[in-house]
């Protein structure tokens, strides 16, 4: 375990000598940026939409007093989905879906002798490999959770007006009432730890890639459990830290 | 001239390499021959660096490169081309990227038409014109092995390696690749190391020839002085080839020939 964490540290030291030019890195960085953020928007878009509904509708279904008003449904997904659902569980689903991508791609880099390749030409392929993949995830991360909070929100709106659980006037009191902007900032603030966690754990484990095609499946289904692990545990730091 | 001095590499407790000491000289085409798995690749891979042998040290012109400074040894990558056994093609750029990206990595002034121009320049003189928007999985393995050593030619490199560039080829083209070898090693007058282990390729391009056994030198000559080796692994190894057993019969039926008509003359 701390033999791991060592050579992870040294992995990210690796990362910032001796790299390629700024103009490379700055298009190696908008190339993955790209594609991290169009793969993941679907089930981003998705995920979230699914969970603003939900919290909507087990909130109301929880809050059968007469005496609170139907616009705390509102008010409570907004809070639950900008401080914790849309950040948390939008990097799970990035976890899941970034992590393994970024793992299984320079897995098979690493075993097609890809990196070797890249080597020999005297290029540091940890830093040109690597470091834009994780520049891009601290850049796309907070994007990808901002949309989720939009779209949980609407979702929340959508599932509360057509179960009649509250009217649409009853709603949007409920989201503005009592705002704190800094939940805003604290969320996209967790999202950037939480991009950093997920792309670069997930890099060293496909970096490290020895072995065939077995290794490589094996190194995205570790990828992703680390990064989940991490993401939880950050989550739970954030928290104590910031709040 | 590229020289290495007594490399050792052990895998667990597997001995790969012992003791291999030589020098490859400039401007010829050096040979590494052996069977598979005497570790010819991992010798290659001691060689650039991509494997740290456990002892030994190897100099690029004079210059030492095992474990030599990060800048150093970088310096010194970028005048390497190298061929992998496996191609190695970045899977995720077509054909065109894939032979531009040294250029593109290494000579940064270099602009985009000198760039393409260089390119199909390289993948003509391979004969893989016009495949350039190819993906590498929408090629064979021989045309993969082609786009590799023209992604390797492509910037002008000092050393170039290739790791059994004609295997998986047909007999013509196999010619092809040797000769394209052999022409730009004298025209660029460059130190060129080709793993191999076939025959065709010894007699028609080693200049200079090591025999590797077993993670050892057994033997070091050119192609002239191949067919009269006696060490008895290499003597096998050229038995293995029909040609050039024949012509081994021939030649040692010469020399008994010979040796009758001498002893005969004596009575
Ligand atoms: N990374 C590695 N880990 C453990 N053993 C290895 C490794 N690389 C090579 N070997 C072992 O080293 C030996 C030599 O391998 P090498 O690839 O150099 O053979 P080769 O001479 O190139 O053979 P071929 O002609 O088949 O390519 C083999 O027995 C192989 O099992
Ligand atoms: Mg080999």
């Amino acid at each position: 375990m701390l033999k791991h964490f060592g050579k992870y540290l040294l992995f990210m030291g690796s990362l910032v000598v001796r790299g390629e030019s700024p103009r490379i890195l700055f298009n190696r960085t908008i190339d993955e940026a790209i594609l991290i953020g169009i793969n993941s928007i679907m089930i981003v878009a998705i995920v979230s939409t699914f969970i603003g509904a939900v919290t909507c509708v087990q909130v109301s279904y929880n809050l059968t007093s007469a005496l609170i008003p139907r616009s705390t449904i509102g008010f409570m997904v907004r809070e639950m989905t900008i401080l914790e659902l849309a950040p948390t569980i939008t990097s799970i689903v990035l976890a899941g879906k970034v992590g393994s991508n970024i793992a299984g791609g320079l897995g098979t880099m690493q075993i097609t002798e890809q990196v070797d390749a890249l080597e020999v030409m005297g290029i540091n392929s940890a830093s040109y490999l690597v470091l834009p993949k994780i520049l891009a995830s601290l850049f796309v991360f907070p994007m990808l959770v901002i949309l989720a909070m939009f779209l949980s929100i609407a979702g929340g709106y959508v599932a509360g007006t057509a179960t009649g659980a509250l009217t649409a006037q009853e709603y949007i009191t409920g989201i503005r009432d009592a705002f704190v902007p800094y939940n805003i900032v604290f969320a996209l603030i967790k999202s950037v730890v939480f991009a950093f966690l997920i792309s670069s754990l997930s890099s060293f484990r496909g970096y490290y890639t020895s072995g065939g095609a077995l290794e490589v499946g094996a190194a995205g289904t570790t990828a992703v459990t680390n990064s989940v692990i991490a993401v939880l545990i950050a989550d739970y730091v954030c928290a104590e830290l910031l709040l | 001239m590229i020289e290495i001095h007594n490399i050792h590499k052990t895998f667990g407790d597997k001995k790969v390499l012992d003791g291999v000491s030589g020098v490859f000289e400039t401007g010829k085409t050096n040979l590494l021959l052996g069977a598979s798995g005497t570790g010819k690749s991992v010798l290659l891979k001691c060689i650039v660096g991509l494997i740290k042998p456990d002892i030994g040290s190897v100099t690029f012109d004079g210059t030492y490169f095992t474990n030599n400074k990060l800048d150093i040894r970088q310096e010194i990558r970028r005048k390497i081309g190298m061929l992998f056994q496996s191609s190695a093609l970045f899977d995720s750029m077509t054909v065109e990227k894939n032979v531009e990206f040294p250029l593109k990595m290494l000579t940064p002034d270099m602009s985009k038409s000198e760039r393409l121009d260089r390119v199909n320049f390289c993948l003509k003189r391979v004969g893989l014109e016009g495949a350039n928007k190819k993906m590498p999985s929408e090629l064979s393995g021989g045309m993969k092995k082609r786009v590799g050593i023209a992604r390797a030619i492509a910037p002008n490199c000092t050393y170039l390696f290739c790791d059994e560039p004609n295997s998986g080829l047909d007999p013509l083209t196999a010619l092809k690749i040797d000769k394209l070898i052999k022409e730009i090693t004298e025209e660029y007058n460059i130190t060129t190391i080709v793993v191999t282990h076939d025959m065709n390729s010894v007699i028609e391009i080693g200049d200079k020839i090591m025999f590797l056994y077993e993670g050892k030198k057994l033997w070091e000559g050119t192609r002239d002085d191949i067919m009269d080796t006696d060490i008895h692994e290499l003597n096998e190894f050229i038995f293995a080839n029909r040609l050039m057993r024949d012509a081994k019969k021939v030649e040692e039926r010469e020399e008994l020939e010979e040796n009758e008509r001498k002893s005969n003359q004596l009575k």
